[in-house]
């Protein structure tokens, strides 16, 4: 099924952030905004929740901690257990270096391999970019038309009386 | 909107918009190669070629290709690992440490600095690795089970520690790294024109489309991969410092090495950022982003760390006289008035007093002595890790077994050769990446250009007169 899209086009962050919440209070959804940076105040007015991945990062993170006090405790304590330089076989300070970096590593991978996941990134020749400009120095505005349900006149006005420089059609094939 | 003040040096300089942001990084990626380019790119080949054929003397013939002895076992290798892991820490200390310290003046530094981290990390691996004498058993040094013949590896040793420091210090800065190149990815991938590069650009770019929501993840991706790579990057060069810390060898034994390792690593690390980027500014006519303004930032965390680094000296020397141990004392005095005199001399001249030049504003903001002294610095720190392992190997408590070490031509081979084989990934990184986070870069362009000095705040980007920026201050 073909979607269909209005593109509002911004130049100004500014500009782009007072739009965005006057075209909110107008009551017209907004599909999505595209920009070239991460605008910041732009979470608030789109209504975005915060992430959790830092949720993600701290359980993989206790994973990995876990995971590397379990090996070592289990090899030099219970597996094979020597004595090195008259330490005790379970000998925890020394245990704390790898423990962290271990830390470290579970948390910083489940955190970008979730974050992948949930951003729907992979390595593909198709890419869907609204308007190439978006990764230039243009805002883009997107906001879906409902067949028969839209206005697209008062849509057009709506979007230009809030600083769009351009407004223009776009067709999805899905 | 932040508030930034006005007595702050613009950023960007130049009247720049996003759209010139884009071109300017973009330029080199699209263009053919220049002159320059290939040029430093024969050279670093010709040092590439020289790291392949010394890694297979050595692999051929044995480390007995090395000038190791029975007395000094740790020398070039050792001093070489040291120093390419801390030219390393610089990159990390940029993206990480002054993202959480909300540092702007990282934003264009941050890429090639990163990148830089890699490379050189890379180069560093090799050597530890070359040591064993064996490469193709290196795999044994991870925690595999039993079948293989051996016991677990030794949880208790600090080189051991270093193999999970090392290697996931390599993995998080590397995914830090490319996170952060996924947006511009997108952009060269939107502007490409060639079916090659839209392929490979698309490919890289994961499908970003820079949509509200995933910059929001970004963001905080970005932010909890800094907190993380913070600690990270501390605990890289603490443990490496433990490989000598905790043995019982005089000058190596003492509780200051990590600190001193981490600010020594730091130090070293600036510099061979500043020696980077003062070239690539230039070869690559990045003169508005990297300013004036970013090399002196970069000089006074040089005269910080290069002070701390001072310090850790006299400390260190007074701390051998102090504690009334007499081969400790020995080391010292040996370092300092022994058969490598100049050695250490030569460090306390780079490390101690040539960065103190820096005091002055004219020399931190001269690139032809920031340059100079950068060098001063990359070789000073050099010194310093030989000074550290091979004065303090070669004359250990029995006199019987004290010997000299002097490199041979393979030695010297596999070290010029690892600058090569750093070059040569710097300066394909160069051609084929954007150097410079034009994210980032367009994210600060509103609150620190020349724009917003001359027209204030909530000037357009877009319809910039260049003409009103001349009563702006110009750095150049």
């Amino acid at each position: 099924m073909n979607k269909k899209f209005v593109l509002g086009i911004y130049d100004d962050e500014d500009v782009l952030l007072a739009a965005i919440e006057n075209i909110r209070a107008a009551g017209t959804k907004i599909y999505d905004v595209f920009s070239p940076y991460p605008v910041h105040g732009i979470d608030d007015v789109l209504g975005i929740k915060r992430s959790r991945l830092p949720i993600v990062a701290f359980f993989g993170g206790l994973a990995g901690m876990s995971f590397a006090l379990w090996m070592q405790i289990w090899m030099m304590g219970f597996d094979w257990p020597m004595i090195i330089g008259g330490k005790p076989h379970i000998a925890l300070p020394s245990f704390i270096p790898v423990t962290f970096e271990l830390t470290v590593l579970f948390s910083a991978f489940s955190m970008v391999i979730v974050f992948f996941i949930v951003s729907n990134m992979k390595p593909s020749l198709k890419v869907n970019v609204f308007d190439k400009r978006s990764t230039d120095d243009k805002f883009v505005m997107a906001i879906e038309v409902k067949e028969g349900a839209t206005d697209m006149e008062a849509l057009n006005n709506l979007l230009r009386s809030n600083g769009a420089i351009e407004v223009n059609e776009k067709e999805v094939v899905k | 909107m932040q508030h930034v003040s006005p007595i702050r040096e613009p950023l960007v300089t130049g009247g720049k918009t996003y759209h010139d942001i884009t071109q300017d990084v973009c330029r080199q990626v699209e263009a053919k190669p220049n002159v320059r380019w290939a040029a430093a790119l024969a050279v670093a080949l010709v040092g590439l070629a020289i790291f392949i054929y010394s890694v297979y003397r050595t692999l051929w013939y044995g480390i007995g290709e090395w000038g190791l002895n029975k007395t000094v076992g740790w020398a070039w290798d050792i001093t070489n690992f040291v120093w390419w892991v801390g030219i390393g820490h610089a990159g990390t200390l940029i993206s990480a440490i002054l993202l959480l310290f909300r540092q702007k003046w990282r934003t264009s530094i941050n890429r090639a600095a990163e990148a830089m981290t890699i490379f050189a990390v890379i180069c560093a691996a090799m050597f530890p690795v070359l040591h064993m004498g064996r490469p193709w058993l290196a795999y044994w040094v991870l925690p595999l089970p039993n079948t293989f013949g051996s016991l677990w590896v030794n949880f208790n040793s600090p080189l051991l520690w270093d193999v999970f420091a090392i290697s996931t210090y390599f993995s998080v800065s590397l995914v830090f790294w490319y996170i952060g190149l996924i947006p511009d990815f997108a952009t060269i991938r939107d502007r490409a024109t060639g079916p090659i590069a839209r392929r490979a650009y698309a490919a890289l770019s994961m499908g970003w489309t820079g949509s509200a929501k995933a910059w929001s993840r970004y963001e905080t991706v970005s932010l909890i991969l800094a907190g993380l790579a913070t600690p990270l990057v501390l605990s890289v060069h603490t443990i490496v410092s433990m490989d000598f810390a905790t043995s019982v060898i005089p000058g190596w034994h003492t509780t200051i090495f990590p600190p001193y390792f981490v600010a020594g690593a730091i130090f070293s690390g600036f510099a061979m950022v500043l020696t980077l980027m003062i070239i690539t500014r230039k070869v690559f006519f990045l003169e508005d982003y990297i300013t004036l303004e970013h090399v002196e930032s970069m000089n006074k965390v040089i005269i910080l760390t290069g002070s701390i680094v001072g310090i850790a000296y006299t400390t260190e020397f007074f701390i051998a006289w102090y504690s009334g141990v007499e081969y400790e004392q020995y080391a010292f005095i040996n370092r300092a008035f022994g058969p490598y005199w100049w050695a250490y001399w030569s460090m306390m001249t780079c490390n101690v007093i040539t960065p103190q030049l820096f005091w002055f504003r004219k020399i931190r903001r001269s690139l032809t002595a920031t340059f100079i002294i950068s060098i001063f610095v990359n070789i000073g720190m050099w010194f310093e890790r030989f000074v550290i392992i091979v004065t303090s190997l070669h004359r250990d408590y029995l006199p019987s077994s004290w010997a000299m070490f002097s490199p041979t031509i393979i030695d010297i081979g596999v070290y010029v050769g690892t600058i090569g084989l750093f070059f040569t990934l710097f300066l394909l990184f160069a051609k084929f990446f954007p150097v410079v986070n034009m994210a980032e870069v367009k994210a600060i362009l509103k609150s620190s250009s020349e724009v917003t000095h001359s027209h204030g705040r909530g000037a357009t980007m877009h319809a910039t007169d260049k003409d009103s920026n001349s009563n702006t201050h110009h750095n150049e």
